[in-house]
C-alpha cells in the first residue's frame, strides 16, 4: 500500500484508446524499425528504452518488437512514434522502393519460393 | 520451439533474429483457419525465426480495442495471433500471419489482411464446413486466396473434384492436398496461392526498370490441381 499519487493508472503507451496520435499513421505491422545511436532521453517511459535496446543490435519490423516485448502492436507502434520524434529511431515502409508494382511484387515472390523449391 | 516467452529480450539478443539492414521488400500472407487445422504448424515449417505471436485485444463484440474511446472498462478478450518469417531469394521477407477463423474476429481480421497479399485458407476433410466462415471473410475481404486441405491420418480421402464441390470453390481457386508439417508440400501451397495472385492482378503497360524480373522458370511440380 502507498499514498503516493501514481500519475496516472494506465502508462501512456497503452492508453491508446480511439485517440489519433500524430506520427503513427504511416505505421503497419511491418514497418520496419532501426534504432539511432542517440539513447532516449530519460523521461520518456522505461518500455521506449525496452524497445530501443531491443532495437539496439538490428533491425526488426513492428510486429517482431511487439512480440519480443510482449505488447499489442498499437502499444508497440505508439511507442515507436514517440521515440522517432525523439530522433533517437528511424522507420522505413515494408516496401522500400515506391516503384514497385503489384505485380512485380508477386513475381518476385513466386521466383523467390520456386527457388526455395 | 515455441515463441519466445520467458525473460527480458533485450537481455539476451541472441535469441532475436534480426533483419539484415538491407533494403529488403517485406510482404505478408495470411494462413487462415478454423481451430486446430495446422495454421501454427505451416508457419513453423516454414518460418526461419521460431514462431512469434502478439496478444491482441478484442471486446466482446469483436471490436478491436483501439476503437473503443473511452471505455476502457469495456470487457476484453485477447487472441494470438502468430507468425513467422522466411527471407527468400531476391531480397524480399515473406511474413506469414496466422489469423483466426471466427467470425468474431471480423475486424481484427481485417486489420491483420490490410496489405497482404493473399490468403492461404487451410481446411481439414473432416469438417470442412468449418472452414466456410475465413472464406467467407476472405472473400469480403476481397484477397484472392488458395485452398489447401492437409490430410489427417483417419481423415477421409475425398478426390479433389468431390473436395472442390463441397467446398463450391470458384473454378480459379487453387486446392491443393497438403501436409503442413512437410516443408516441400507447404512450400508447394504458397506457390499455388503466389500464382494465382498474380492471374488476378493485370498486365502491366511497361515493366518496371527497377523492379523487373527475369522470366520465371517452369513451376515446379506440385500438387497443385490443374487450372483452366
Ligand atoms: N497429419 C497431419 N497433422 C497435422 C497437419 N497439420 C497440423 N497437424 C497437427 O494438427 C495439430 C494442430 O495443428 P496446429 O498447427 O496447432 O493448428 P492451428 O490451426 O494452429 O490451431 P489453433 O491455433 O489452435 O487454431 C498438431 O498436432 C499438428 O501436428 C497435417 O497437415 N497433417
Ligand atoms: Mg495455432
Amino acid at each position: 500500500m502507498t499514498a503516493v499519487p501514481r500519475r496516472r493508472m494506465v502508462p501512456a503507451y497503452l492508453a491508446t484508446g480511439g485517440r489519433t496520435r500524430p506520427g503513427t499513421a504511416g505505421f503497419d505491422r511491418l514497418t520496419v524499425l532501426f534504432a539511432d545511436r542517440a539513447e532516449p532521453p530519460r523521461e520518456l517511459e522505461p518500455e521506449h528504452h525496452r524497445l530501443w535496446e531491443l532495437l539496439r543490435p538490428g533491425a526488426l519490423t513492428v510486429v517482431e518488437a511487439a512480440a519480443h516485448l510482449r505488447l499489442p502492436v498499437s502499444a508497440t507502434v505508439f511507442l515507436a512514434a514517440d521515440l522517432v520524434e525523439a530522433g533517437c529511431l528511424r522507420a522505413r515502409a515494408p516496401i522500400p522502393r515506391a516503384q514497385q508494382t503489384d505485380r512485380s511484387i508477386v513475381e518476385r515472390l513466386l521466383v523467390g519460393l520456386r527457388a526455395l523449391r | 520451439m515455441d515463441s519466445v516467452r520467458s525473460g527480458s529480450p533485450a537481455d539476451r539478443p541472441s535469441r532475436v533474429g534480426y533483419l539484415p539492414d538491407r533494403d529488403q521488400t517485406l510482404m505478408k500472407l495470411l494462413v487462415a483457419g478454423p481451430f486446430g487445422v495446422g495454421k501454427t504448424t505451416l508457419i513453423r515449417t516454414l518460418s526461419e525465426i521460431a514462431t512469434l505471436h502478439t496478444e491482441e485485444a478484442m471486446t466482446e463484440t469483436g471490436r478491436p480495442v483501439d476503437d473503443l474511446a473511452g471505455l476502457p472498462e469495456k470487457a476484453t478478450t485477447t487472441v494470438a495471433v502468430d507468425f513467422g518469417r522466411l527471407t527468400l531469394p531476391g531480397n524480399l521477407v515473406l511474413y506469414m500471419f496466422g489469423t483466426p477463423g471466427q467470425r468474431r474476429f471480423f475486424p481484427l481480421w481485417q486489420d491483420i489482411a490490410r496489405g497482404a497479399l493473399g490468403a492461404l485458407v487451410l481446411a481439414d476433410t473432416r469438417r470442412l464446413a468449418d472452414s466456410f466462415e475465413i472464406m467467407d471473410m476472405v472473400e469480403e475481404q476481397g484477397l484472392p486466396y488458395a485452398v489447401a486441405v492437409n490430410c489427417f491420418p483417419d481423415a477421409p480421402g475425398h478426390s479433389v473434384e468431390v473436395l472442390r464441390a463441397h467446398l463450391d470453390l470458384h473454378p480459379a481457386t487453387p486446392l491443393l492436398l497438403c501436409d503442413a508439417r512437410e516443408r516441400g508440400a507447404s512450400l508447394d501451397a504458397l506457390i499455388a496461392l503466389a500464382e494465382h495472385v498474380l492471374d488476378g492482378l493485370p498486365a502491366e503497360a511497361a515493366p518496371a526498370p527497377a523492379a523487373s524480373v527475369p522470366p520465371a522458370p517452369a513451376p515446379a511440380a506440385s500438387a497443385a490441381e490443374e487450372r483452366p
